[in-house]
């Protein structure tokens, strides 16, 4: 069985469009990461700092009601997500500042006279210092760059430095364009998120990889094709791999993020989108920019070459 | 091949629900395969429940504490040799200040402060002398509390009673806590990070005139003197009035004299209280203290809040006192508890406290291994829907690697996170893309019209080199991750680099020996 046989699709001639979608994608990302960076944007608690509570009630609440006995307790900024029901809430107050200790405690407090008379139960509670959230933005900034340093040296060492650099233009691109969508959506970017990234990158990168490998092999076994003919056709050579483990994948993840609870529902969606950006960049992205530098490169040779002559 | 499964299924095999009590000959096949003791693979607080907490230590306070200490002793020297002192204080964190009188006792004070080589003397006029702290020794007394915050700690929660605690030193100043499985986390923040300085102080006699008190809780508080507050409780624990007290600024004794603690009821009011004996050095200076100052107030002192101060009727010579409050049995039992461990020598602050109760722990594992079945069935279908038997071969590897996995992780005795159980569901993921890879690599083969056997040897040698590079690739990632994640990364990170090196073994060697067998018993064509 074959979802998709031989194909012989014109890929680079689809670069432009390509390109134009993948600006806007990492213009997206780039105010993403801007806004990240002034802090406007939806930090996780463990990044910024603060208090972030899990409550299940035995009957549904009003979350105005919650919001209230909140406000009462000290914080009058707390954001508030209801599950399934009504009866799980998740509970939000970002850093102020101060030591944290108790905070999980006297908003518990509150929450209990507020609702005397619905018992509920603390599922899980975290308290992050702001020295520790600003730890941790570091040090994923670190496992980034460090991450990012060592697959370029890799792909560079046994490719050549432009493949090296093309992967991770296109591993940044992926990267970016997830983080802007997960900006847009105003989901919550924690850890998890950036270890999602990450993986994504690395999920990216792979994909990218088996292209290049397959260009690779044809620069050496077909000599004789022009540039553009050896690209597009090492691209569909294994385009029915990429499709292929795509599916499987975006499967897996997909189970993942149906019945994984909420803890992984925004890693594993970060996943999906990852996937789904991450074969689309090694199909119209990677290559045809390995395409557009070797042919700009090329012309400036022979630009070089005719200074030269001009100057006998 | 087989060798490697077998040994991992042995690994993992008391981490399997089914095989507890585990099979007698498990014993004695253990010693022979190295396996860690029977115990199954741990899981992680996200998972069983519990509480994670990172403490800072005030290495600071404790430099400051350290000096005080040192500002008495030279107190109780100078006064023995009749010293007339202007001043004597400490100042900022590191350094002490003395001013004498008389310039004729210099020699004599000089030669007090010789006993104290760390720290460097400065002198500023003729009756002046600065102390510093050296940086050495300050680096010491900061490594000493950290480590003794440790220790403390340690035996406050082994008293306390939980299973498999995890008391870790991380960095230069702080400290890890885990406790699996804890019920009421509220009670074990209080009870690991209160440091439970227990003090005795004299109230002041000056704060018979109540000018005096009012002029020192305006901010004029007199010579030798400070303010302290008794917290008045109503009966729902909450603080409704703050009652001062004048107190002489000298501690006549403090709570490392103790050498038990016990929760008594009291039998008038039948409330708890913290019945506590000083050892025999501590019990003479009690009965001293108490003998030359019968009818004055004894203040109690607990982390800078006044909890009682009773009238001394006379001598107390046995070295037994209580302490009283309005505590409910748990808050007396736990105090008894701090008190017998011993006060922090540094206050910590809790940084991070991270807190899983087991009900959502238990909802979790469900999760994530529901969600972790379904995708291996969604996989394994597709494989063998699509590849027919060499997916069915590849299911297989998929299986081995899965097994194989998890006794590795039961091998370095891991703890088993909900971000390592993503973990393991990616690396799938990649043990599918090798199979596809080959696969489709052996497809292509056989349609430029090769035999089935070079189509298999040319498909797997080709998607090596492949498999190779985005593996390497793969693993970099994970070793960033371990390398600057905390906790629940690194446990993603493991798994996922375990995962990555595994399959590298089961994608391609794995399924080509049993490919090889199937040619080499004469199969002319592939279902694939």
């Amino acid at each position: 069985m074959e979802v998709v046989g031989k194909t012989n699709i014109d890929f680079l001639g689809m670069r432009r469009v390509a390109f134009t979608i993948s600006t806007l994608l990492v213009l997206v990302g780039v105010f993403a990461a801007v806004q990240i960076v002034r802090g406007r944007a939806n930090l996780g608690i463990d990044f910024v700092g603060g208090t972030s509570v899990q409550v299940r009630f035995e009957q549904p609440v009003e979350l105005a009601k919650v919001r209230r006995a909140i406000a009462a307790s000290g914080f009058p900024e707390s954001e508030l997500q209801q599950f399934v029901g009504g009866h799980r809430l998740f509970i939000r107050v970002k850093s102020s500042g101060k030591p944290v200790t108790g905070t999980a405690a006297a908003i518990g407090e509150q929450l209990r006279e507020a609702f005397s008379t619905n018992p509920f139960i603390v599922e899980s509670s975290n308290e992050v210092g702001p020295v520790i959230g600003r730890e941790l933005q570091e040090a994923a900034l670190w496992a980034i760059l460090v991450s990012l340093l060592g697959i370029v040296s890799y792909i560079a060492w046994r490719f050549e430095f432009r493949f090296g650099i093309v992967a991770t233009v296109a591993t940044f691109h992926d990267v970016l364009a997830v983080l802007g969508v997960f900006f847009l959506l105003g989901n919550e970017i924690t850890l998890l998120i950036v270890t999602a990234l990450l993986t994504l990158a690395g999920y990216s990168l792979t994909d990218t990889v088996v292209v290049f490998d397959r260009i690779r092999e044809n620069f050496r076994t077909r000599r004789r094709d022009s540039l553009a003919e050896m690209i597009n056709a090492s691209i569909n050579q294994v385009l029915s791999r990429t499709i292929m483990t795509s599916l499987t994948t975006l499967l897996a993840i997909l189970a993942l993020f149906l019945l994984g609870g909420e803890v992984l529902r925004d890693f594993s969606l970060a996943l999906m989108l990852g996937i789904v950006v991450g074969t689309y960049s090694s199909v119209f992205v990677a290559s045809p920019l390995v395409y557009e530098w070797r042919m700009r490169g090329r012309r400036q040779a022979v630009g070089v070459k005719r200074q030269a002559q001009s100057l006998h | 091949m087989g060798v490697a499964a077998l040994l991992s299924f042995l690994y993992i095999l008391p981490s399997i629900p089914g095989f507890s009590p585990l099979p007698a000959w498990w014993r004695y096949v253990r010693p022979l395969i190295f396996a860690p003791p029977p115990e199954p693979i741990s899981l992680g607080l996200d998972l069983q429940g519990g509480m994670h907490l990172v403490l800072e230590v005030d290495t600071e306070k404790a430099v400051e504490i350290a000096v005080e200490r040192r500002v008495a002793e030279i107190q109780g020297a100078v006064e023995g040799e009749g010293i007339s002192v202007a001043r004597l204080e400490r100042r900022g964190t590191r350094q002490i200040f003395l001013e004498i009188t008389e310039e004729k006792t210099r020699g004599a004070v000089e030669r007090i402060l010789g006993n104290y080589p760390e720290m460097a003397r400065s002198e500023e006029g003729r009756t002046q002398f600065l102390l510093t702290l050296s940086g050495r020794e300050v680096a010491v007394i900061q490594e000493q509390a950290v480590e003794q915050n440790v220790e403390k700690i340690r035996n406050r929660v082994d008293e306390f009673g939980v299973r498999e605690p995890l008391i870790q030193r991380e960095g230069d100043r702080r400290i890890v806590v885990q406790l699996p499985g804890i019920k009421d986390p509220e009670r074990a923040i209080k009870l690991i990070g209160k440091t439970a300085l227990l003090e005795f102080k004299l109230v002041d006699e000056r704060s018979r005139d109540r000018k005096i008190v009012e002029e020192a809780l305006k901010g004029k508080v007199p010579e030798g003197a400070e303010i302290l507050y008794e917290k008045v409780l109503d009966p729902q624990g909450r603080v409704v009035d703050r009652i001062p007290y004048l107190l002489e600024k000298k501690t006549v004794l403090t709570g490392d004299v103790l050498t038990s603690a016990r929760v008594q009821f009291d039998p008038d009011t039948n409330d708890p209280v913290v019945a506590f004996a000083l050892d025999r050095a501590g019990a003479r200076i009690f009965g001293d203290i108490t003998g030359k100052n019968v009818g004055r107030l004894l203040a109690i002192i607990l982390d800078g809040n006044v909890y009682s101060a009773p009238r001394i009727q006379n001598r107390i010579p046995g070295g037994r006192g209580q302490i009283t409050g309005r505590f409910t049995p748990d808050e007396a039992r736990d105090l008894a508890i701090v008190l017998r461990a011993g006060a922090l020598p540094a206050p910590v602050e809790v940084i991070a406290n991270l807190t899983v109760g087991p009900s959502l722990g238990q909802d979790s594992i469900r999760a994530g291994v529901q969600a972790s079945i379904v995708a291996g069935i969604l996989v394994v279908s597709v494989m063998a829907f699509y590849y027919r038997l060499a997916g069915v071969v590849a299911d297989l590897a998929l299986l081995l690697n899965l097994v194989m996995m998890l006794g590795v992780l039961a091998g370095i005795q891991a703890t088993l996170t909900l971000p390592g159980i993503a973990g393991i569901a990616l690396t799938i993921g990649l043990a599918v893309d090798s199979n596809v890879l080959i696969f489709e690599r052996i497809r292509e083969e056989l349609r430029l019209g090769k035999t089935v056997r070079s189509a298999i040897d040319t498909g797997y040698s080709k998607a090596w080199v492949t498999i190779l590079d985005s593996h390497v690739t793969a693993l970099i990632t994970a070793m960033a991750l371990f390398l600057f994640g905390s906790g629940p990364v690194r446990g993603f990170a493991v798994t996922l680099a375990i995962g990555i090196l595994i399959n590298l073994f089961t994608a391609t060697v794995g399924t080509k020996v049993v490919f090889d067998w199937m040619t080499l018993r004469g199969m002319r064509r592939l279902s694939i």
